[in-house]
């Protein structure tokens, strides 16, 4: 056993002196309390570690215990619906040992020892096994949790059976003796192993309109809502977490208010996924972070989330994982960094912060899983990014922009005019369009594409007329181009504007986005024709029609076909004013 | 105080620097314990340990440096963290950044002795946030709603009146229904006299007072005390709230002062600093005050730490608490106006002819809006008020452009629904 003495204590960083034989990230056991922390750096027989509890009350000459292990997680049946620390604490168990408030040097197991699920073979004695093949499954709520090999290990089944078995206990021998249990662990800052990574071809469906529609993420795929403080990256996190087309979501919380953790946690288990018509919370595992919780755990929370996702991805699943925010993690590798006393970067960011950032996000993706049946899974990442003061030149959000497929920018000034969700339709992107072109056109529409850029080259025409008409006001512009206006217009009240908080439009089936959006662009189509043969656009948006295409997210898709042909009937029985 | 086994005590400073004290081997220190300092004229002064190792201690004195020597200068550890007396006494009395009396009155006779730094609440332990406060001013109560348990931070400039609503907010704030078991921890930083002045005077002329607890540092006052202002007052706050059932809401002011107390530390322990100078754990550091706001389930009542925009206020607002119709209002109020806002921008180049007869409509909206609903003065407005101002004002507009409000919602409370409805019931 390696043990040292602590000789320094600033903050959550401290040196351990005389901890010789310690490797980098191993984890450590400081004091009476066996507060825990983690290795950062190595300086002949000291070691630097950055603790993940409170050193308040710590005193010099204590004692610093190597584990000689990485912080690792626990992965096996348990996991969802569990609410973890960023050390993979569940916040339940803490609530029961030590109350309201969390106090320091508490260690609970990540996954419950004492349950009992019921294991069913999929593999028989005798079969030859290697790493990724499920030997077995357990029902976790209404998921087929999928017992695998663990990575690294092979070899031929000597004993397997049906059985109710608690994590720890193994579900099947083989022959050299090894166990395989219901649970192994992992450390977080490895990327599990897989086969091969695939193109990402399939869209990350979310029911929002302007995420599906205009700016597609696909599945495997990473995106990142920036926005300055009040432009909705919570509301947004939340919503894609909710209404997500994956069978697993982890939803991480990192370094954001307490109050907004406390919103979902009271909110998912009420609230119902509109495809499998089961409680959300029987797909969700939450890791809070508050932002008054150690800022070294906080550097962790976001390996666990992702490790976790990982996990569920081998087993064949699409998983999405919402980091709320990488901002406040680059703010803690900012803060160990300063009290390391390193050479610091931009605005005080650690030189390593891209590297950082990248390596995060390079573990998205739509990967062949290991295993010999060659299923696939996928983690999508979705990060929300806080630039201080809005602004996206900042490093967190700059480095983000480098890396991420598909680019949501929120925007103070949607914001404070109530437009939400408030994605900039001129500075977001995504460069999933074309990859997931033809599932849109099988599933959707052949019009799809179409349909987008005409939006499109809409709203930025928009942009174009409206310099304009702040030189010589709106009157003065041709019909045909009032007619722009106008359809630009519905397209941002009638289609982008999307309440979180409505009962019958936070969700929004991909069907009835198509045909809203169809609506609007039929509506404009007829409009033009018209003002071409002399109608005035004053007398088409007279028509009540116009006001009903307004009232369309309340409507049905049937109502919206119907409403298409009486706009197009109502349109066409125009005459000309004398 | 005698010294106990466990006191250590230290006769030589090493090096005096800003507001820091170096004290050399000194054994068995702890991380944040807090120390006493005796002056050779006889003075006591309270610091706290920033940082151990087997060579240096770090030391923060909060009363400041000035004539602390490095020859008889006494350092005594404590070996405990830092603590307030509190008890409900402290009501109508004013104390200084580090909760001593300062209003020439008595020491408090303490009900309990609590550590400043308070723990963090585990989030599975808080509950929502639910209950509407109402503070009688339309542009919160109507648009940005304070609910219990929440934090809300005022921005402002210099010359604008942050002081004056902040006053106006711990005078008339009430939970609906439990006015009478409501309390203000007044939390100042770094203000001027003047400012001091005008809350104390406030307080007393309207009757406040007795129901505020007063923490005064003022902008003459040691810096550094400044760093244990808001957690001392924090600490009396969860004091009365969780031990004295009361609801509390904590006004913060002024958090700019704090922070630059916090650089000025980091800049004396040649710290690496981030943004603009502030250290890098600036965020976390201000994370450990905010948070302590929020509600405990089963454990009530709870903290609002007041320091525009309202998270919680889906949270605190709807059928049963404020009205049905309260969010469709206030998204249709800040819509229309931001709208009317940049017509007013193209007024000023093209004029008010080559607008559309709607877009007049908008414009007159935009002024009636900040004239009737904004600009308030010391009015106390129920919220029954707000709502039927922000009703008058948009029906100013046609209805069919009304579409952030449910057609329902119209229906019921739109004015010109209502007049037809009133006669009709008469009638009948």
């Amino acid at each position: 056993m390696i043990t040292g003495t602590v000789s320094r204590i600033s903050g959550p960083v401290l040196l351990a002196r005389g901890i010789k034989g310690s490797k980098m990230y191993d984890v450590v056991h400081v004091g009476a309390d066996e507060l825990r922390g983690e290795i950062i750096r190595l300086e002949g027989e000291t070691a630097v570690v950055q603790m993940y509890e409170d050193t308040t009350g710590l005193k010099i000459g204590e004692k610093v215990v190597n584990t000689e292990r990485p912080l690792s997680v626990e992965l096996g049946p348990g996991l969802i619906s569990s609410i973890y620390d960023g050390i993979q604490r569940p916040l339940t168990a803490l609530f029961g040992k030590s109350g309201d408030f969390i106090s320091r040097g508490i260690s609970v197991p990540g996954l419950d020892r004492d349950k009992k699920w019921a294991f069913r073979p999929a593999a028989k004695a005798g079969d030859k096994v290697g790493p990724g093949d499920v030997v077995g499954t357990v029902e976790e709520y209404h998921i087929e949790h999928r017992i695998m090999v663990p990575p690294g290990i092979a070899g031929t089944i000597k004993e397997i059976r049906e059985a109710d078995l608690r994590v720890e206990e193994a579900a099947c021998t083989l022959e050299d003796g090894t166990e395989i249990r219901l649970m192994h662990t992992w450390p977080v800052r490895k990327g599990r192993p897989y086969r091969t990574k695939m193109d990402s071809a399939l869209p990350l469906i979310t029911g929002q309109r302007v995420f599906d529609l205009i700016f597609p993420v696909a599945k495997g795929g990473t995106a990142m809502i920036p926005g300055g403080f009040g432009t909705g990256k919570t509301v947004s996190e939340q919503t894609l977490a909710k209404w997500s087309d994956t069978q697993i979501v982890v939803y991480i919380g990192c370094g954001e208010r307490g109050n907004e953790m406390t919103d979902v946690l009271t909110e998912f288990p009420e609230l119902v996924d509109p495809r499998t018509k089961l409680p959300l919370i029987q797909r969700t595992i939450m890791i809070a972070n508050t932002s008054n919780m150690p800022v070294a755990a906080r550097e962790a929370s976001i390996y666990t989330g992702i490790t976790m996702a990982e996990y569920f991805r081998d087993m064949g699943y699409d998983v999405a994982l919402m980091a709320d925010s990488t901002s406040r993690w680059g703010e803690a590798l900012r803060e160990v960094s300063g009290r390391l006393e390193e050479m610091p970067g931009e605005e005080g960011y650690p030189a390593y912060l891209p590297t950082r950032l990248s390596a995060f996000y390079e573990r998205a993706g739509r990967v062949v899983c290991a295993g010999s049946d060659r299923r696939t899974g996928s983690v999508t990442v979705v990060g929300a990014v806080s630039p201080p003061g809005g602004d996206f030149s900042e490093p967190i959000t700059q480095n983000t922009l480098r890396i991420v497929g598909t680019f949501w920018a929120l925007d103070t000034s949607l914001a404070y005019r109530r437009h939400f969700p408030s994605v900039n339709w001129i500075k977001s992107y995504s460069l999933y369009l074309d990859g997931v072109q033809d599932w849109y056109l099988q599933h959707v529409s052949d019009e799809w594409r179409a349909l987008r850029d005409r939006t499109m080259y809409l709203l930025q025409k928009e942009v174009e007329l409206q310099e304009i008409v702040q030189l010589v006001g709106p009157d003065a512009l041709p019909e045909g181009e009032k007619a722009i206006l106008e359809a630009t217009r519905m397209i941002r009240e009638d289609f982008l504007q999307q309440s979180a908080y409505s009962d019958v439009d936070s969700f929004c089936p991909l069907e009835k986005q198509y045909w809203m959006l169809k609506a609007i662009i039929a509506f404009y189509e007829g409009m033009s024709a018209a003002v071409n043969r002399g109608i005035m656009v004053r007398q088409i948006t007279g028509l009540p029609v116009k006001e009903e295409i307004g009232r369309m997210k309340e409507a049905d898709v049937a109502k919206i076909k119907g409403l298409i042909a009486e706009a197009d009937q109502r349109i066409a029985a125009l005459e000309v004013e004398k | 105080m005698t010294g106990s086994l466990a006191t250590r005590e230290c006769t030589t400073v090493n090096n005096v620097s800003g507001p820091l004290l170096f004290v050399e081997r000194v054994k068995g220190v702890s991380y944040g314990e807090i120390v006493d300092i005796d002056l050779p004229n006889g003075e006591r002064r309270t610091g706290q340990v920033l940082d151990v190792s087997d060579r240096v201690t770090v030391i923060q004195v909060f009363e400041g440096t000035i004539w602390i020597d490095n020859l008889k200068t006494r350092v005594r550890f404590s070996g405990k963290p830092f603590r307030i007396d509190v008890s409900r006494d402290m009501l109508g009395r004013v104390f200084n950044g580090v909760g001593r009396p300062r209003d020439g009155g008595p020491e408090i006779v303490p009900e309990a002795s609590l550590d400043i730094a308070g723990m963090a609440i585990n989030p599975f332990a808080r509950d929502k946030p639910a209950e509407f406060i109402q503070t009688g001013m339309s542009a919160i109560d109507g648009l940005n709603t304070l609910v219990r348990g929440q934090k809300l931070p005022i921005f402002t400039g210099s010359g604008l009146p942050a002081n004056k609503l902040a006053a106006q907010i711990a005078r008339q704030a009430k939970v609906i229904g439990e006015g009478e078991k409501f309390a203000v921890v007044f939390c100042a930083m770094g203000i001027t006299y003047k400012e001091a002045s005008f809350f104390m005077r406030d307080f007393e002329r309207t009757g406040a007072l007795e129901r505020v607890v007063f923490f005064m540092n003022l902008a003459d006052d040691p810096t550094i005390e400044r760093v244990a202002t808001p957690r001392c007052a924090l600490a009396a706050a969860e004091f009365l709230a969780f031990t004295h059932d009361l609801h509390v809401l904590v006004i913060l002011t002024d958090m700019i002062n704090y922070c630059e107390a916090l650089r000025e530390i980091s800049t004396a322990r040649e710290e690496v600093p981030g943004r603009r100078g502030y250290p890098g754990y600036m965020y976390t550091d201000l994370a450990t005050i905010y948070e302590r706001a929020g509600r405990i389930r089963g454990r009530n009542p709870p903290i609002d730490a007041l320091p525009c925009l309202s998270r919680l206020m889906n949270l605190g607002i709807g059928p049963g608490k404020t009205r049905e119709d309260h969010r469709n209002v206030a998204d249709q109020l800040y819509a229309s106006y931001a709208y009317g806002r940049d017509l007013r921008r193209l007024v000023a180049i093209v004029g008010e002819e080559a607008l559309t007869d709607l877009d007049r409509e908008y414009l007159k909206f935009a002024d009636a809006f900040e004239q009737q609903f904004v600009s308030q003065g010391n009015e106390d407005r129920s919220f029954d008020r707000t709502i039927s101002i922000a009703w008058d004002l948009l029906a100013m507009l046609p209805e069919a452009e009304l579409k952030r409000v449910k057609v329902d919602f119209i229906r019921k409370y739109h004015p010109a629904y209502r007049q037809a409805r009133a006669p009709g019931r008469e009638g009948a």
